[in-house]
This record gives C-alpha cells, structure tokens and sequence, in this order.
C-alpha cells in the first residue's frame, strides 16, 4: 500500500487558533468548557477571540462556520508548500451542520445559504481551490472518516496531496436536540467515569493536509497515516451497538491491515462521549479488540462534542501525543464506570509508542477506527 | 489489491411518482404527493416495517428504493461486514432540520432530531437489511458519478468490502430523487459493468 503522510495540521478552537496552542493547552490540563450564560456547559469559541483571529483577513462576508474552516484551513497551508491551487490537490469538508445557525437566525435567504456543498463552495473559492470541495457528512464520524478517504483518493491515484478540514458551530439547533434526548450533562462531560451522564456541546474546526509526497515533509519524523475501516452497527439509529462488535471490527481491520497488533498501539483515543451508552459500548468493544492493556483516552473534557470536527481535533491531539510519547489523560474521569475494566487515567502517561488508534461513533450508527504511527523522514 | 471488474447487478431510480427498476418502468402513481407516494412504495414492495413509519421522508425514500432494488437479489451470500453503503446527495437533511427547527420553540423533537443528519438513511437500510461494511455519505450540488464509482471501486478492489448499495438519495421540501445501485464482483442480474458512464446512463434514464 502507498504510504500517505501528514503534512501540517492546525486546530481552532477554545484552547488556541493553533496546533501547538491547543495541544500546548492540553497537555497544561487546560479545558475549553465553561458555564455559558444560558445555564449549560459548553465548549464556545469566545468572540472577541474570533474577532482577532479574523481580524488580519477579509472574512466580513463569511458566516461563523466559514470563518472557522478558512482560519483553520489559512494556518495549516502556511506550514507546508502543498497548494489548493493544484489540481493533484482534493479538498476535502467535513461537517454535520455547517451553516445551521442560519436557520435559527432567520438569516438565510432561501435553502441555498444552509446547503453544506454551498458553504463549502464558498470556502473553496476563498483558497482559490482548483478542486470542487468533496463535503462529507457522516455523523460524528465525519472528521476521521475525512482522513481515512482522502488516503483512499491518494491511494487511488486520483490526487497527491488532500487538504482535510472539518468544523461545527455550537448552536441552539444542536443544544436542543440532545437536551430533547435528556442526553446534556449538567455538569463538564466525564468520558467513562460513574457519575457521567452525558455529553458536552463544544465548537472549532481542524484541518489535516496529507500527502504522497516525503519531500513535503518538515523536520525529522513525521506522521504516517496507518490503515483504518467504517462499520455500521445495523442496530439502531440513536443508540449503539449492545455489543461493540461492530466498533470491534473496524478497529480489527484496522490493526490487522496496518500489520500491528493490539499491544503496539501507545494508546487508543476512544470517542469517549461520556453518555453512558456510548462509553459502554466503546468499552466493550476495545475488550473485543483485545486492548484492554492499552491505555484509553477521551478529549471530550477538554473540546467538548465538536461533531464533525472531533475526528480531526482528537486525532491532531492523538498525533501530537504519539510524537511526545504521551498519553494524554481524560479530563473529567476519576472512577471507572464501564462494565469492562480499561487503562484509563487522569494524569499524563509517559510512554514510548510508535502508533496509536484513533476511534469514532455516531448516530446512524456508524463507526470508524484508524491507525497512526511515527516515521523517520 | 484486486483489479477484477465489478458490475451494476441491479438499479433503482426513483422520481417523478415513478420507480424504474433496472431501466424499466414498473411502478407510477400519478399526482401522488411525496408522502402518499412513499407510502404505496411501502405497501407495495414491503411486507410489515413498522419502523418505516417513524422515519422521515429521506430516509422512507433511500429505504424504499432498496427495497426495491434488492427485489430478487439475496444478499445473504454475503457477511455483514462484506456489504458497505455509499450514498450522496444535494440537500443533505435540510427538509428534516426545518421541520425538527419548528418544534424547539415548542417542545423539541427528538424523533425529529435524530432525522437531523443525512447518514441516518445509511443507518436506517443497514438494519433493514444487517449491512456492516464501510459506510460514507457526501454533498454535493448534482450527482457526482465519478465519485461514487471511484470510491466504490476502491472499496472493492481494496477487499474493503464485496459489495455495495451505493447512488444518490434526494429529497427537499416536494423535490425528491434516488438512484441506487447494487454493485457487486460477481456478475449477476443487469451485470452491466460499473463505472461512471453506466451508472448515469442508468440514472438519467
């Protein structure tokens, strides 16, 4: 298989507008959630650092989701020579609401502005693109299964570098409906622990640019894209899998077609939503994988539920991670409460890895597991 | 890495109150609105899904054109894992999220909600049928065959899967269209070869 590597990367979001920033805020223990004004936790981008991020560019004309893409998407093109003005180049959005703020606004004129290939058009034109962007809209898998097509495509020959961004807006739309599902914590999320009960709503955006191309890569060593699957649970639309089987076999596809096997992964970075159905069914399903020694981790405490930006944010922080030998501790977590025993912890781990697992779910049920690992350039 | 080709063993395109199933004609219900449409798919090709009922109109339609094309293709040659669902289209849920968006004043609707992603109607055919395989669902402004059969192509040849439901699922307020197709390694059925030109050729029939 071709090998496909990391190029640059870049996260906006609470903690930074940066890669470094975040992942320097993460490991200091530093979350992004707070009690909003409106009574709920949340994981919201603050205006007035928005108002200075933007500031430097023309972004008056674009909507709050298409200034957190085109910030994102701006800084991680400034750390490499990869283009979106070159046809071997796919553009690739990933998002589960886009522009949905607008509805609530009243703002849009007609369905045209809420359409998702629309905004993402928009964003395209901003880069001068020479692709159309592909938009992926998968639930909460969005953002790795972003990654995981984009190494397809290269793989397919159809492009040689991909530029992989994702991003979510936290709004009144999104807030209703898992308070509708009594699925909102009242408190900031606790991935895995016995007092969850439920998810925290966080907002940013996040982009991976992958390449063919070993000489579009910076420093020493760098990040390989590992082998990675999508499943689907054919259980239930809202609930997952009673079993983790299906999680469990994309997860075993992608070990077993990465060559590695489940004591080699430094550390798994699990969805980790903090409903108490979620972290179960995660649970179980890394036991069926086998990784019950490997050490387990959810960024939720720290970004929040970011939908179709989690996959990116998480598996940017999981990569950071892995080059530090790191294994970044779950926010929020004190006391295990999965019926399965897990390695996990609330202080950082020093560990020496060359892989890690990165694992999403979400409505539809839908899963998707990918692996990563270090390379000498 | 299998080079094999891969065939369209079955096709069905849906719109206009009409269904066409592997480029003929078989069903028109004439001056139908969507939802009454839908519904005499369902008590035509379907014997008793309750779950049909619950869902919203996106995913009555993707459920009902798979039912159709699935009509004398058993799939139960295949493992769960070896059947993925690859689907497009133009509007993502947008006709759900306004609806969902009336109730919240109100008393939002999670049954409602959950129609809110465009990836549900993958959810809601995988159970029908217990497909397990790779999963993906895109936007676009039309439909984009050379993505679907590039992608799917890869998924097969890749080993990733062994076959696939894979097209074009539309609907926004009355607009509504779905070309699907069954692709498979094996030749049965219309066995036309898969590619781009074939499957728009199907759906533009």
């Amino acid at each position: 298989m071709m090998d496909v590597f990391v190029a640059a990367d870049n996260i906006v979001s609470p903690l930074g507008a940066t890669a470094v920033a975040n992942y320097e805020q993460v490991r200091r223990g530093v979350s992004g959630i707070r009690l909003q004004p409106e009574g709920y936790f949340g994981a919201v981008i603050a205006e007035e650092d928005l108002n200075a991020w933007t500031a430097p560019y023309q972004l008056n004309g674009y909507t709050k989701f298409e200034q957190l893409l085109i910030l994102s998407v701006q800084d991680a093109l400034s750390h490499t020579g990869i283009s979106l003005r070159d046809e071997r180049t796919a553009f690739i959005v990933s998002t589960t609401k886009g522009n949905i703020a607008l509805l609530e606004q009243g703002a849009a004129a007609g369905p045209l502005p809420l359409q998702l290939f629309a905004t993402a058009d928009r964003v395209a034109a901003y880069f001068g693109s020479a692709n159309k962007p592909l938009v992926i809209s998968n639930a909460c898998i969005s953002g790795l299964l972003a990654i995981l097509i984009g190494q397809r495509m290269i793989r397919a020959g159809q492009y040689d570098h991909a530029v992989i961004c994702g991003a979510d807006v936290l709004t009144k739309f999104v807030l209703s409906g898992f308070q509708s599902f009594l699925a909102v914590s009242d408190k900031p999320c606790k991935p895995f622990d016995a007092a969850r009960n439920g998810i925290t709503l966080g907002e940013g955006a996040a982009t991976v640019i992958i390449t063919k191309d070993r000489t579009s890569l910076k420093g020493n060593t760098a990040v390989r894209l590992g082998e990675g699957a999508s499943s689907n649970d054919a259980n239930h639309i809202s609930g997952p899998s009673r079993t983790g089987a299906e999680l469990s076999a994309a997860i075993t596809t992608a070990l077993w077609q990465s060559g590695l096997r489940p004591e080699d992964m430094g550390f798994v970075s699990a969805h980790g939503t903090a409903t108490l159905y979620n972290d179960e069914m995660e649970a179980k399903a890394f036991h069926l994988s086998g990784l019950q020694q490997v050490p387990v981790n959810s960024l939720k405490g720290y970004y929040g539920h970011t939908l179709g930006a989690a996959g990116l944010i998480e598996a940017i922080i999981g990569m950071r991670g892995m080059m530090e030998n790191v294994v970044i501790p779950t926010a929020g977590f004190s006391t295990s409460g999965v019926s399965v025993p897990l390695k996990l912890s609330n202080v950082p781990e020093q560990r020496q890895m060359a892989h890690y697992l990165k694992t999403t779910s979400g409505f539809g049920g839908c899963n998707a597991a990918m692996v990563f690992s270090k390379m000498n350039v | 890495m299998n080079n094999g080709n891969a065939y369209i063993t079955s096709s069905c395109i849906i719109r206009r109150q009409t269904v066409v199933k592997n480029g003929a004609t078989v069903f028109t219900a004439e001056n139908a609105a969507l939802p009454e449409f839908l519904r005499s798919l369902y008590d035509r090709y379907s014997g008793q899904y309750q779950k049909f009922h619950k869902m919203d109109l996106l995913s009555k339609l993707g459920w009902a054109a798979t039912e159709i094309l699935l009509q004398d293709m058993p799939m139960d040659g295949y493992r769960p894992e070896e059947t993925g669902v690859i689907l497009a289209n133009k509007s993502s849920s947008l006709d759900t999220d306004e609806r969902y968006y009336e109730t919240v004043s109100d008393i939002a609707s999670p049954a409602l909600f959950v129609y809110t992603l465009p990836n549900i109607v993958i959810g809601e055919i995988s159970i029908r049928h217990g497909f397990k395989g790779e999963n993906a669902f895109f936007v676009s402004d039309t439909f984009d065959a050379g993505l679907i059969s590039g992608y799917v192509t890869q998924l097969l040849n890749t080993g990733a899967i062994n076959a696939c439901i894979c097209g074009w699922v539309e609907q926004y307020h009355e607009q509504y269209e779905a070309a699907l197709f069954l692709v498979e390694k094996e030749a049965r059925g219309m066995a036309l070869p898969f590619d781009e030109k074939n499957m728009r050729q199907q759906k533009e029939v």
